[in-house]
């Protein structure tokens, strides 16, 4: 089946993020498709590739990231909300005249309506968020 | 139409357990994750509420949050566990899911 995933909050907040990897993860290994994970208000913050955390705790960036690599998945932030938090594109930090960019890899910045389209394509769409 | 809930905050804390419980149809399936599964703890307040809906619907906890909160063996009778792979055939097998923030 062809699943859509929204996550609404940021890594290490509550759990949200962590449920929505690891759903994600079981999805893919029972063989469905991961239509696009999204994500949106705080979530976007789990696309900077700037996160350095304890060696001994998970690093949910780079968790998504590698999982992104391994399965091709479309992972989407939006772009109101990672403007508003300080996550750029390359492209983004050129057009708003800043002076570095932060995305990290296998992250891509777009609109809400990816969120639309994930919804529309996707059989099913499971949120997680706080 | 038959609808996943999802619930992954506490009934003490917030009122999204009520408030699916308010909501909630007959057929239907309640996923308890995170500190949802609170909501399940035997002899509160939430729990009888929970129980008087399991005439009509599916109450489903994930394994690992309840574990990882010391609460296996804690929950009322007829809550069923399920893994991450479980959650995932919860979302399949029904037409839509709901989450609860």
């Amino acid at each position: 089946m062809k699943l859509a995933v929204l996550v609404n909050e940021g890594p290490y907040t509550h759990q949200a993020s962590d449920t929505a990897y690891l759903f994600t993860r079981a999805a893919l290994e029972k063989g469905h498709e991961i239509f696009r994970v999204f994500f949106y208000h705080d979530g976007v913050n789990n696309g900077t590739r700037l996160t350095v955390p304890p060696q001994d705790d998970r690093n949910i960036v780079k968790r998504w990231t590698e999982l992104a690599e391994k399965h091709k998945l479309d992972l989407v932030v939006c772009i109101a909300a990672a403007q508003r938090r300080g996550i750029l594109d390359e492209n983004e930090a050129k057009r708003q005249g800043k002076d570095a960019n932060n995305i990290a890899p296998g992250f891509r910045i777009s609109g809400l309506g990816q969120l639309i389209e994930a919804g529309i394509q996707a059989d099913r769409l499971v949120t997680f968020g706080d | 139409m038959t609808m996943l809930h999802t619930i992954n905050k506490s009934p003490f804390e917030r009122n999204a357990f009520d408030s699916c419980l308010t909501h909630v149809k007959k057929g239907s399936a309640i996923l308890l994750i995170e500190d949802g599964v609170y909501g399940a703890t035997q002899g509160t307040a939430g729990a009888t509420k929970l129980a008087a809906a399991m005439k009509d619907v599916a109450v489903y906890a994930l394994q690992a949050d309840v574990e990882m909160r010391g609460m296996q063996g804690r929950l009322i009778d007829g809550v069923k566990l399920v893994d991450y792979g479980g959650f995932v055939d919860l979302v399949t097998q029904h037409q839509n899911t709901q989450a609860w923030l």
